[in-house]
């Protein structure tokens, strides 16, 4: 990563993002600075979730233009660990299950791989605990097979266990707001909020701005059929709740 | 067992080293110009009598041996399995037996140098000081060491070498010898019976409990070596034991091979725990025969992980003779290039109300081949009986081979049959999402793989268990990608 505090933490420019042949984002930019939290709003189908894994380096995605600069560094040739190694998180939209493998295991495994060195038990143990209250998730959780018939809300709240002890630089929430109940949502935006700070930043994506009255965006981008048709501040949100993303369509037609 | 890593201390025993490779930690070879004598190649009445004398054995045992190696040369050759390695085997080319040392040790300071060294390398002395009740240590056709905790020995408790146990209790020996395999039962059952040398006897009187494992540690050391252990335990009623061995050898251009016949005879109310890590180098045919006859509410369970040899062919089974009866099979199989893990499990029952819980993991990779082969019969009878099999196969690549043959016989209508069978491969999803927590592919597949075994993992003891998800690393290690 550059020194220079002004590097933005992520740049995508004019990026153009296919799966099995089909053309999802068509040219999309997009600054994210540090300390800022951007909302990328949509609706299905618009890319939003192609977006996410696209920054990730999902290779079932395959990006045919433009670039995805982060800290500075085209990341295309990082492959999905180098990036996690390097700050980039995502929180999944549908994490999957890892049948015998225990939470516990999985997050010490996790924590190894991405500060590059072994965490003492001693000081592993205190932070696990921690983020369990904040995220108010029982110790039994630890001993469960990761996501292995966990409910939709435990699902995202063990991704948010994950990005408190991975403490990413970018953390990308995809749809993270997706099924939570009131209380779930609000535990969710706790430990959103609790991440922010000057060195980090976050994208929100997400279909409703229900999760924005808990999590303030800096900016938001509405995302329409593989562009950034529109970018505002939190007002924006606001008028999309009440106007639906029709009259943007309108607009871009 | 998967966060193993994360709560249990590292450095136990037997798994010191285990990040070397298999040439390094268990393929090396002692000089074998000390030992004491190794027969001619080849399996005859000469090499059978000859044995049979050099052990100074009672005449009927001489004779079993003598009906066995008739048996073994009039049997054909199984005609399922890997037909294909079986009929490669050259019995012509094979020492049958070989002794290193002229006597056994109790005391580990006993032990010759050379053959201490092997066993030290492997981690023995210091797994019997740490976790063990009793430990033996067989080094090509005989035991070289032995020890039984004091308290058990005054327990009455007999845990000794076959040789010894047929020398010391005869009449006990005589009694259950091919009681529950006998020679004529297949052709590498009689091969064993003719020729056999070492293995354990086990005798655990009625009531007592074996709180913590009994060892066995097999090493075949010469090339074209055989090694036919036998080994016999009985539970008595209400007693409790858990019995494990291990096996290692050196990795040789030409084949070695290991026919072993182990029978259990488990009395009523009693368990019986028989637990197998077999890692033979890549050139050894494991071709076993397991059986345990069940009384009334007893309980039998074998814990079974296959990860080396050549060709395992290996069903341990349990007949579940007395009401109650308890049967239950765990096994992985791994198999990666140039394997053939030929696995399964048999359980008869043949009383009322008797269970059976099979449960397969098999694991292919590099073009390795893994086969599930299970009978289940249930006789007429056997009412209110339950039956529970679950076969998952878990291949990495699209070289590598799964294949399950379940066999149910069912002849009572009053029993409940439970079977599931699933072939998956590591999902892309599944490797992503842990990439993106940071592990590489192959931290990756290995966490997967050692999930997917985990219901495995789970019932051994903690030292095995490091050691298992550790050998499977040094398998997964480059394996993909």
């Amino acid at each position: 990563m550059s020194d220079e505090t002004n590097t933005p933490v992520l740049e995508v420019s004019d990026l153009h993002v296919s799966v099995g042949g089909k053309e999802i984002l068509k040219g999309l930019n997009l600054t994210v600075g540090a300390g800022e939290t951007h909302a990328i709003m949509g609706r299905n189908g618009s890319g939003k979730s192609t977006l996410s894994a696209a920054i990730m380096g999902n290779p079932r995605y395959e990006i045919t233009s433009g670039t995805i600069v982060y800290g500075g560094q085209d990341i295309a040739e990082l492959a999905v660990h180098e990036r996690a190694r390097a700050g980039v998180f995502l929180s999944f939209q549908y994490p999957v299950a890892l049948p015998g493998v225990s939470v516990v295991n999985f997050l010490r495994q996790a924590v190894r791989a991405v500060r590059g060195d072994d965490v003492p038990i001693k000081a592993f143990r205190p932070l696990v605990k921690e983020n369990l209250k904040i995220l108010d998730i029982p110790q039994t959780f630890m001993t469960r097979y990761v996501n292995d018939g966990f409910s939709g809300g435990e699902k995202k709240r063990l991704e948010m266990l994950q990005m408190l002890m991975l403490q990413p630089t970018l953390a990308i929430l995809d749809e993270t707001d997706s099924g939570l109940d009131i209380d779930a949502l609000k535990v969710v935006s706790t430990a959103i909020n609790g991440l922010r700070s000057e060195k980090r930043a976050q994208l929100v994506i997400t279909h409703y701005q229900r999760i924005l009255q808990y999590v303030t965006p800096d900016h938001v981008h509405v995302l329409l059929d593989g562009q950034i048709v529109k970018s505002g501040g939190p007002d924006l949100a606001h008028e999309l709740e009440k106007h639906g993303y029709e009259w943007l369509e309108k607009d871009a037609a | 067992m998967s966060d193993t890593t994360v709560d249990r201390p590292k450095g136990a025993a037997g798994t010191a080293g285990l990040g070397d490779d298999y040439d390094t930690k268990y393929g090396f070879h002692d000089d074998e110009s000390a030992y004491d004598f190794k027969s001619k190649k080849g399996v005859d009445h000469e090499v059978v009598e000859m044995i049979s004398r050099y052990k100074k054995e009672p005449d009927w045992m001489r004779e079993v041996r003598h009906n066995a190696l008739d048996v073994f040369l009039s049997k054909p050759m199984p005609t399922w399995g890997s037909t294909e390695l079986l009929n490669s085997i050259d019995f012509e080319n094979i020492h049958y037996y070989v002794r290193a040392s002229e006597r056994q040790a109790q005391d580990w300071d006993d032990v010759p140098e050379s053959v201490k060294n092997t066993f030290e390398k492997l981690g023995i002395p210091e797994a019997e000081r740490k976790f063990l009740a009793g430990v033996t240590a067989q080094y090509e056709s005989e035991v070289v060491y032995h020890s039984l905790r004091e308290d058990l020995e005054k327990l009455g408790v007999i845990f000794t070498d076959m040789d010894t146990g047929l020398r010391e209790y005869e009449d006990v020996v005589r009694e259950h010898f091919t009681s529950v395999i006998p020679a004529e039962d297949n052709k590498f059952a009689a091969l064993n019976t003719a020729v056999w040398s070492g293995g354990s006897f086990v005798y655990v009187p009625k009531g007592v409990e074996v709180a913590i494992p009994l060892q066995a540690y097999f090493r075949i050391n010469t090339e074209n070596m055989g090694q036919f252990e036998r080994t016999l335990i009985i539970a008595d009623e209400g007693s409790k034991v858990h019995y494990i061995e291990g096996c290692t050898a050196p990795t040789y251009s030409s084949d070695s091979l290991h026919s072993a016949v182990v029978e259990l005879i488990a009395r009523p109310g009693s368990t019986i725990r028989y637990t197998t890590i077999q890692n033979w180098s890549k050139n050894v045919y494991n071709l076993v025969t397991k059986r345990a006859i069940a009384e009334a509410g007893s309980r039998v369970e074998w814990i079974d992980g296959n990860l080396g040899s050549k060709l395992t062919m290996k069903y341990p089974a349990v007949y579940l003779v007395g009401e109650g009866a308890h049967a239950e099979i765990l096994s992985v199989a791994f198999s990666s290039s140039d394997q053939h893990q030929d696995a399964g499990s048999k359980v008869i029952h043949a009383a009322p109300r008797t269970t059976s819980v099979i449960t397969s993991k098999s694991i292919s990779k590099d073009g390795g081949r893994g086969t599930y082969r299970g009978l289940v019969k249930v006789h007429e009878g056997a009412e209110g009986s339950k039956v529970n099999v679950k076969c998952d196969a878990l291949l990495l690549d699209d070289r590598s081979r799964s294949d399950t043959y379940p066999t149910m016989e069912v002849d009572d209508e009053a029993v409940s049959i439970e079977h599931e069978a699933t072939v998956s491969k590591v999902g892309e999803e599944q490797l992503y999402y842990l990439m993106s927590r940071g592990l590489d592919q192959d931290a990756a597949t290995t966490l997967i793989v050692n999930g997917f075994i985990e219901p495995f993992t789970k019932e051994l003891p903690m030292e095995y268990a490091v050691e298992l998800n550790r050998l499977i690393q040094l398998e997964m290690e480059g394996a993909i990608g």
